[in-house]
């Protein structure tokens, strides 16, 4: 204890202090907070159906915006025949909820889990027909063609998406977003579904298998990675002038500052 | 002579080199050149970076042509990347993939070329802005420069037709801009189009025809040119910066051998051993990813590559419509109406026009505005041409504007703004940026000036604060040395020169505007410090007086 009362006035007491306090309280805070999350799980998996648990949290999340039985208001459309794939997705990429109101949803960690969002789409979806979920089958990147779905890709998305998929502007802050990433799922469904400015591809206007070619395109130019080094992020030349005009010049002008330099 | 005293060498190496010697007289070149001097500068080396990344280029391209097709036949694409395979291609496209994924170092030699291409361009842009901003443009060397303009417009030339050559979607979409802009021509842009591509547009003949003006016309022109441009050099001497010693009639500096000879000599492996670098690192225009031109879809994320970005950026700026006001106008002739399609026209045309009109003209421009007709072998320092450097910085700002709306797209996405609010603002900046730069950067080279001035007349402050036994405390000042004040004092001084009457005393129109001009660039100056000036500073003995008495030398 004396020992203890000599230190008291160590310049670094006040730190110490700070710091003891800090762990004290961020500790009590992460205890807390795994609490109340176990206790949200609890009441998840103890649901009767999952339209009824579905209606319940698109009331409490959702009929802010798209009115109480998914009708639409001013702020937000009607939900009624988007479709299970609509939710999924909205929900799923965390578009949905809305942070903010803007040009257009931005993709942020998904806010419920999987079950929850399973729940919702099923209430959303026994509101009227719409595209479902796709199953398993037709998001199988193995099956498809690569080739064929590059092909489709070029003449449909990169105009909005980029040729390699890196994404690109569209009018007044809206963007079409980098597919680098995304699964299978998700990109299946805003083909289906034509989430924020994107156009609905249905089934007539690309098939599904066609759908499939286009995933496997997608995760093939994924993992084959870039060819020749790094890719400067897919951006095309500007990303490359860039890259000459400073690191290019900028080394060559090291070296000029050095062959020219002498004791004077 | 010869006979009476022939040298005969001893060595074998000596006969061999007198033999040839004695028939070709290089010894004599190899003195004379050998000795010539060259000044010391890190900015003066950016013209040797274009040509050492020229000379690569044209090693890097024979390996290409030794594995590319130039040929618009249409292929089924069977090579090792598979997103591809199967698919129909040009042969072009699908030799420049063979390149790329099957021929052995093919695709880092596509990368040395591309790479080098880029830098290639960007040198020979800041080589030019050094020789503008350092005033080396002037008598004797008004030709050269325009010499050296050329070669820009040509390396863009080069830069452009390689750019299309593999055919893919992306220089497919450039290309279809190429095509509008002919097509945009009253009366003979639907001809012209059809002449260029053979037909209507893509058609099976542009590829080869690219191929000839890239590998042949087009690279004859260049080394045509540069020898011209460094044959000139040589005949002119090198510019050199002031500084003691240097003057109108000498170059202080080294001799070609043995120091430039090594140093040029080392830095080509330098340029050479960097271009390697990065095209080992860094993937430059991935056509696999881009897949075969198909006239039908268009990329997001589709620009030229940098050097042409500053006109795809003006077609971008352009509006189609201002209000209700239309650019597109359809004129009635008499076989028929013909349209004239402004909005594609003006951007595409008259912008870059201008600028290369201006760069070109401009040592006649200075020349005629400031009646200064002497032979100019010393550089200015920027700051002590303020109209000048206000100039290009102008020019620059007006360049950089347009370079930066063919990424507009990029801007909008990666600053988190809206493309349209994009457009806008650089719409505004087009036509306001050049004259706050003119204003901003002629403001920096005066208030520079007057810097040198204060220090030339009470020196450098030197940091040490002296208290006087009445307790005031002042600054003590460090006067430079002569060297520094040689520097700081003797600048070519460019005054206003009023309206001048000819023989017959009459002030004609074209002289008035030389003089409204001429007022417009030098009636603010700061005149260098003379002699007089400098001595009363000195007999005063105290800053303060000096500020005060002689402020009026300031002008303005």
């Amino acid at each position: 204890m004396k020992a203890l009362s000599k230190k008291r006035r160590h310049p670094l007491a006040a730190v110490a202090l700070l710091l003891f306090g800090l762990l004290v309280t961020g500790s009590l805070y992460t205890a807390a907070g795994s609490v109340s999350e176990a206790k949200a799980a609890d009441t998840t998996s103890a649901s009767v159906t999952d339209v009824e648990e579905g209606q319940k949290l698109f009331v409490a999340n959702c009929a802010t915006c798209h009115g109480m039985s998914a009708e639409g208001t001013a702020d937000g459309p009607s939900l009624i025949g988007v479709g299970a794939a609509a939710v999924d997705f909205q929900v799923g990429t965390g578009r949905m909820p809305m942070q903010m109101q803007g040009p257009q949803a931005q993709a942020k960690p998904a806010q419920f889990d999987d079950d929850q969002i399973s729940q919702l789409s099923a209430y959303v979806a026994s509101l009227g027909a719409g595209p479902a979920i796709p199953d398993e089958e037709a998001l199988d990147a193995s099956k498809g063609d690569a080739a064929h779905g590059g092909t489709v890709f070029r003449v449909n998305c990169a105009m909005c998406h980029n040729a390699a998929a890196g994404g690109g502007a569209l009018t007044r802050g809206k963007f079409a977003p980098t597919l680098a990433g995304v699964s299978e799922k998700h990109i299946y469904e805003a083909m289906a579904t034509g989430p924020q400015n994107m156009p609905v591809f249905n089934d007539s206007n690309i098939t599904p298998d066609e759908k499939r070619d286009v995933i496997t395109f997608l995760k093939t130019i994924e993992a084959n990675g870039s060819a020749g080094g790094a890719a400067l992020g897919n951006l095309g030349p500007v990303a490359e002038g860039l890259f000459v005009w400073t690191a290019g010049l900028g080394i060559i002008i090291a070296f000029t500052i050095w062959l020219t330099s002498r004791p004077s | 002579m010869a006979t009476t005293n022939e040298y005969t060498p001893s060595t074998t190496t000596g006969r061999l080199a007198n033999f040839v010697d004695s028939r070709v007289g290089a010894s004599g070149m190899v003195k004379e050149f050998g000795r010539k001097v060259f000044p010391d500068h890190w900015s003066f080396m950016f013209g040797e970076v274009a040509l050492y990344t020229f000379v690569l280029l044209l090693l890097s391209g024979t390996f290409l042509t030794f594995f590319f097709d130039p040929s618009m036949t249409h292929v089924t694409y069977n090579g090792s990347y598979v997103p591809l395979k199967g698919i129909g291609m040009s042969a072009a496209m699908a030799s420049t993939m063979d390149i790329s994924f099957d021929v052995r170092g093919g695709l880092f030699m596509r990368q040395v070329h591309h790479w080098s291409a880029l830098l290639f361009v960007a040198s020979l842009s800041v080589h030019m802005l050094r020789v503008f901003f350092t005033g080396a443009f002037r008598r004797p060397r008004e030709l050269n420069w325009v010499v050296g303009g050329v070669l820009l417009i040509m390396g863009l030339a080069a830069g452009f037709t390689g750019y299309s050559l593999p055919d893919d979607l992306l220089s497919g979409n450039g290309l279809r801009i190429i095509d509008g802009v002919m097509k945009a021509l009253p009366i003979v842009g639907t001809y012209l189009s059809m002449f260029f591509f053979g037909g209507e547009f893509p058609g099976v003949h542009v590829i080869p025809r690219l191929y000839s003006l890239h590998i042949m016309i087009v690279p004859a022109v260049i080394i045509l040119l540069l020898v011209i441009h460094l044959f000139m050099v040589v005949t002119h001497k090198h510019t050199q910066y002031p500084g003691p010693g240097r003057t109108n009639d000498n170059v202080v500096g080294f001799p070609v051998g043995p120091v430039y000879a090594a140093k040029a000599g080392g830095f080509f492996f330098i340029v050479f051993g960097i271009v390697a670098f990065i095209s080992g690192l860094f993937q430059i225009n991935p056509i696999w990813n881009y897949g075969p031109y198909d006239p039908s879809p268009v990329s997001a994320g589709t620009q030229p590559d940098w050097y042409i970005g500053f006109v795809d950026g003006a077609l971008r700026l352009m509006p189609g419509y201002l209000g209700n006001f239309s650019f597109e106008w359809i004129i009635p002739f008499p076989w028929g109406d013909n349209t004239l399609v402004l909005s594609v026209l003006l951007p595409a045309l008259v912008p870059a026009g201008a600028l290369f009109m201006v760069m070109f003209a401009w040592p006649w421009i200075e020349r005629w505005v400031t009646k200064d007709n002497r032979e100019h072998h010393l550089l200015d320092r920027p700051r002590n041409a303020p109209f000048r450097t206000a100039m290009g910085a102008a020019g620059v700002v007006f360049y950089s504007v347009m370079w930066a709306a063919a990424s507009s797209d990029l801007i909008a996405t990666h600053f988190h703004v809206a493309l349209n609010d994009v457009a806008y603002w650089l719409r505004i900046l087009f036509f306001l940026g050049p004259i706050f730069a003119f204003w901003i950067t002629r403001r920096i080279c005066l208030s520079l000036q007057r810097k040198d001035r204060e220090i030339v007349l009470h020196g450098r402050e030197a940091g040490i604060i002296q208290m006087s036994p009445e307790g005031g405390f002042s600054e003590k000042h460090e006067e430079v040395d002569v060297y520094k004040r040689f520097l700081l004092t003797s600048y070519n001084d460019n005054k206003y020169i009023p309206a001048q009457p000819d023989a017959a005393g009459h002030v004609s129109g074209t002289e008035k505007r030389r003089a409204a001009l001429s007022k417009f660039f030098f009636e603010d100056r700061v005149a260098p410090v003379t002699p007089s000036e400098l001595e009363a500073a000195h007999a005063a003995h105290g800053h303060h007086e000096v500020e005060g008495e002689k402020q009026d030398s300031i002008e303005k």
